[in-house]
């Protein structure tokens, strides 16, 4: 009965680390385990299960239920083994008479105080009480308890105080704690694993119960954050998902890769027939050892939605309604356009975009439509707006566009700077990889211009909180790296090994200059002086110093040259090359490291290789038999331009939404109401497509096999657990279009694609479905010289040969604040949306966030009259939205913060044109504004919501 | 950024590169700043660069001036 899944093993306790080794014998049988394995793990390593309620070897073991008793020949009494240490000739036993009795009677405790309701239990089949009482041999329970927590009333008929009725506060799981043993797995998973601390148990003895923090919380309104890592700990059926409450018990599962974020956790999805039941992390995904967050294990609900469009549309003008149609029919007016367009306008009128939420082989097919089929390289990807500086950045000192480290490294880290991220939010489960590192000792610096929960959240605190003036990381990082070279902190040795002197005299020579002292910036950043320094001498010298930065660096018009300071700042210490240290970039969506891969970006091929080199175009030249253009393509931000001008006419956007999710918005829309030919590939009728002619609806990543890439370059599997409820898979549905365009693709399967891309590219030579199976993930460059991939890059020297040391000069951006806007606003994101939130909108995460709401600090609020949570209006030059405001010293005075996950608050129609100087990468993080009370939604909205409406109508079949 | 003149930002833009490879030595910064153009800017951009450029590359920074021999010129329109 319960055997309905292969569950993970539990080892009960945690693996210890140590190197070393003890033997002794349990049962009869020898095992050599490491030094500080506790009994109960030495036992499970050879296939004896000692019977266990409180111990789970996610979490440290306690040591309450006393079920997992075993005598030690020698010592005396009944330990516990979950907490009894091995030590070398100790002779276990884990059964005799005497502990089956004591076992029992634990038993018949617990179970007194238990409803019998087993039947009809949600956890019927997966409970650990019930296999506990199953493994003792419990027969008869010889009492009955007066006094219980699970019964409503007593035997007279009065309210039970004890009785705690049901909280289903929580969207996703139930608490109910008339089920509860007390176990406490839970408070441990929330502490150890997640990090959050919203559960305790409060009383003591009988009395004794969980809690989400104070007696009136729910767990909707404690801090909890829904990752679930109670619910998965908890033995019974206290804490459980609501899907197998609805469902039942799933019954075979599949291993896959959450489609949220770069953190790229695995799980699996269990499941009953084709219904999805419950996504569970999975204990061996590297990148995640077992945890997840709400998104990944709870937010797959959009598959489902009723919005999701699964027939093909198509329309003469967008002023139309949409026509659904046949998909060959779709396939030929979409192909009939294009073909039209190509003719007369040249084939350098149609380009392509690509998704970085879509796999590796969708991308790689995507850019190779353009590139072999259109014949340009107009191939661009909305990385463009996040990561493309750390392309650039990395790529010019370092020479790859990736992060160094596996998340593993964090382990080891002893100091850790924090730029431009909000890793709670943004990158959850690293962010508890993370605290759980800081809970251990390690020393943490955020830069960041407002106070996020990094830098002061239960039992973390950071050592310094740089909170810059929104702009200036370059004179910050600068900052850094002058206090490093002047208080002769750096690391010569490295650097005369590794890097080029005579580069770093002069870089240093630059940085040296008394104008990049933090003393000297400091007006400007609004950081003082004695903190930067302070910060500077604990990166340089507390240790293993790791760097993670995110999108609060790249989205500057310098954010090339932040990336470019902090891999100096990296260089400089020595901090590169092994685990512990390195220059990581926490990439935003699941698979933009995939997509910038795959070569979606118009001057360079997949694997970073430059459109020019005659070599790299050769390869592809050969195999696809068509002539590659040696220029490069062009970007997002030149399409739209070009479009306006009318030389670029036909677009096949898969899997992104630029028209929210690209800067000021007024101008992506003038460029898509000027092509002839927009054609949508997604889940749902999203904002680019109000201006489309032709939708495609697309796949989950829980219909198709696939790749994801994680930010640690590690590639995973993205496995079919139902059949595409539109169809195809959306790498069928790129290859019929190509088919109709007159390619002549014939791929039946995604692991050709993979073939095709190791044939083509050096780093990922050595990668095939088949390994990925065998190794369950790999981390590129994986080929002949690395066939088990590579977890840390740069290891025995540079992949440029010499690392570069660059000069970074402040240079302030234009978007300055002035008498009309005097506020900078900067933006973020928040933990249960996901970036344009076209996925999260569609599930119950709306309960912690319905609406994108300002940040505004005390002070400034005050001046101008507002209150907190009213309506505001907030202008800039490029246009104004509304509102609600939240007032909050989490931002300095003259600095406000909002999120972008809801269409209609159009933040973008606020965020200017401004980009980085190398990649054109928006800048997103600063923009000069006014706040002002308001009482609705602006013009703008309004205009776009009604036209909004109007462009999705769907003409009724006739 | 200013919105005068056609190619207004196409200025602005060469001037963003221009002053990321100003605190390189000298020839270092035009060899940045034209490899950087020829690398990343599209035919069609460059063309419009030359139209400033052939008009006398008013509003240039003057490193953009000193790279503009080593600037690719586009073929003519494919
Ligand atoms: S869901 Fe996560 S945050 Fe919430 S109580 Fe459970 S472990 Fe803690
Ligand atoms: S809720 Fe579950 S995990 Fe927590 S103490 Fe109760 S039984 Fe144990
Ligand atoms: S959203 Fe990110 S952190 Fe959350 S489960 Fe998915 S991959 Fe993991
Ligand atoms: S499992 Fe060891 S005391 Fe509970």
């Amino acid at each position: 009965m319960k055997d309905f899944i292969i569950p993970d093993r539990d080892f009960g306790t945690p693996a210890a680390k140590s190197k070393q080794m003890v033997t002794l014998n349990i049962d009869g049988f020898d095992v050599t385990v490491p030094e500080g394995t506790s009994i109960m793990r030495a036992a499970a390593e050879i296939g004896i299960s000692v019977p266990k309620l409180c111990a789970t070897d996610s979490v440290d073991a306690f040591g309450s239920c006393r079920l997992c008793l075993v005598e030690i020949e020698g010592r005396n009494g009944t330990p516990a083994s979950c907490t009894t240490p091995v030590a070398p000739g100790l002779k276990v036993h884990t059964q005799n008479s005497k502990l089956k009795q004591l076992r029992r009677g634990v038993m018949e405790l617990y179970i007194s105080d238990h409803p019998l309701d087993c039947l009809t239990c949600s956890a019927n089949g997966d409970c650990e009480l019930q296999d506990m009482a199953g493994a003792v041999g419990l027969r008869d329970v010889r009492y009955e308890a007066i006094e219980t927590h699970f019964k409503p009333k007593n035997n007279s008929g009065i309210a039970n105080p004890n009785y705690i009725p049901r909280d289903d506060s929580n969207p996703y799981f139930s608490y109910d704690p008339q089920k509860c043993i007390v176990c406490s797995r839970c408070v441990r998973a929330c502490e150890e694993v997640q990090g959050t601390f919203a559960l305790t148990i409060e009383g003591r003895g009988f009395d004794s119960r969980v809690s989400f923090g104070m007696k009136s919380d729910n767990a909707l309104a404690s801090d909890c954050v829904s990752c679930g890592a109670c619910v998965q700990a908890c033995p019974t059926a206290t804490l459980q998902e609501k899907s197998v409450i609805e469902i039942g018990t799933p019954e075979r599962s599949v291993i896959t890769t959450c489609a949220y974020c770069g953190v790229g956790c695995s799980f699996k999805a269990e499941m009953r027939g084709d219904e999805l039941v419950r996504m569970v992390p999975y204990k061996h995904g590297k990148a995640n050892r077992g945890h997840s967050c709400v998104k990944g294990r709870f937010a797959y609900g959009y598959a489902s939605h009723k919005d999701r469009i699964l027939n093909p549309m198509i329309r003469d003008s967008i002023n139309d309604p949409w026509q659904e149609v046949s998909w060959a029919e779709a396939m030929e007016f979409a192909a009939n356009r294009m073909k039209g367009i190509i003719a007369k306008h040249g084939r350098h009128s149609v380009g392509v975009i690509t998704s970085s939420r879509c796999t590796n082989e969708e991308t790689y097919l995507v850019q190779k439509l353009t590139r072999g089929v259109f014949m340009n390289n107009n191939t661009d990807t909305c990385a463009r707006v996040c990561h493309s500086p750390t392309g650039y950045g990395l790529g010019q000192t370092f020479g790859t566009s990736a992060g160094t480290q596996d998340f593993d490294s964090v382990e080891e880290t002893d100091v850790v700077i924090v730029i431009g991220a909000n890793p709670t939010d943004g990158h959850p489960v690293f962010a508890s990889r993370l605290k759980k590192r800081l809970r251990k000792g390690a020393k943490l610096i955020v830069v960041d211009p407002r106070r996020t929960d990094m830098v002061d959240s239960p039992h973390i605190r950071a050592a310094h909180h740089l909170a810059l003036t929104p702009g200036t990381n370059v004179a910050v990082v600068t900052a850094l790296a002058h206090v490093i070279v002047t208080e002769g902190l750096f690391n010569e040795a490295f650097i005369r090994e590794r890097c080029d002197w005579d580069e770093f005299q002069d870089y240093a020579e630059s940085v040296s200059q008394p104008q990049h002292s933090p003393e000297a910036v400091q007006m400007l950043t609004g950081v003082k002086a004695e903190e930067v320094r302070a910060a500077a001498r604990l990166y340089a010298m507390g240790g293993n110093g790791a760097i993670y930065y995110g999108l609060g660096v790249t989205e500057h018009s310098q954010g090339s040259t932040t990336v470019i300071g902090i891999a100096n700042l990296a260089m400089l210490t020595g901090n590169i090359g092994r685990p512990g240290v390195g220059v990581n970039p926490l990439r935003g969506q699941n698979n933009v490291q995939g997509s910038c891969d795959m070569g979606s970006f118009p001057h360079e091929l997949p694997g970073y290789r430059h459109v020019k080199n005659d070599n790299v175009r050769e390869i592809f030249e050969s195999l696809w038999g068509v002539k590659i253009d040696n220029e490069p393509g062009l970007r997002i931000p030149n399409m739209l331009d070009a479009a306006v001008e009318g030389t670029f006419k036909g677009l096949y956007c898969q899997g992104e939404d630029i028209l929210q999710s690209d800067p000021d918005t007024k101008h992506v829309s003038a460029g898509l109401a000027a092509m002839d030919c927009v054609i949508v590939h997604d889940l749902f009728l999203n904002e680019t497509a109000n201006y489309a002619h032709v939708f495609f609806p697309g796949s989950t990543f829980l219909e198709k096999e696939g790749t994801f890439t994680n930010a640690e370059r590690r590639i995973n599997r993205v496995r079919k657990v139902m059949a595409p409820r539109n169809g195809y898979a959306d790498w069928e549905v790129t290859q019929m279009f190509a088919q109709a365009m007159g390619a002549n693709w014939a791929y039946t399967h995604p692991s050709q694609i993979m073939d095709e891309i190791a044939l083509t590219t050096p780093s990922f030579a050595g990668v095939n479905y088949a390994m990925l199976e065998e190794k369950g993930s790999v981390q590129w460059p994986c080929n002949e010289k690395v066939p088990d991939g590579t977890p840390l890059m740069h290891v025995e020297g540079f992949v440029r040969g010499k690392g570069k040391f660059i000069n970074t000069e402040y240079v302030a951006t234009d978007e300055r604040t002035g008498p009309r806007f005097p506020l900078l606003l900067t933006t973020g994101r928040i933990l249960s949306q996901y970036n344009v939130g076209a996925q999260t909108r569609r599930t119950e995460n709306v309960v912690w966030h319905d609406q994108d709401v300002l940040e505004i600090h005390p002070h400034d609020a005050d001046n101008r009259g507002i209150k907190d949570g009213a309506f505001v209006r907030l202008a800039s030059r490029s246009g104004e939205t509304t509102l609600r405001a939240k007032v909050s010293d989490r931002v300095n005075p003259g600095v406000v913060y909002t999120t972008f996950h809801h269409p209609d608050t159009q933040a973008n129609v606020i965020t200017t044109d401004y980009s980085d100087w190398a990649t054109n990468c928006p800048e997103y993080k600063v923009t000069a504004v006014q706040v002002s009370p308001s009482n609705g939604p602006s013009e703008w909205q309004e205009e776009y919501s009604a036209m909004a409406s109007r462009s999705r109508r769907i003409a009724a079949a006739e | 950024m200013s919105h005068d003149g056609p190619h207004a930002k196409l200025i602005y833009m060469a001037n963003q590169i221009a002053k990321f490879m100003e605190s390189k030595p000298h020839a270092e910064g035009v060899a940045g700043l034209s490899s950087h153009i020829n690398d990343f800017w599209e035919p069609r951009m460059r063309r419009h660069l030359f139209e400033v450029l052939d008009a006398g590359g008013q509003g240039l920074r003057p490193l953009v001036l000193d790279a503009a021999p080593s600037i690719r010129r586009p073929a003519e329109a494919a």
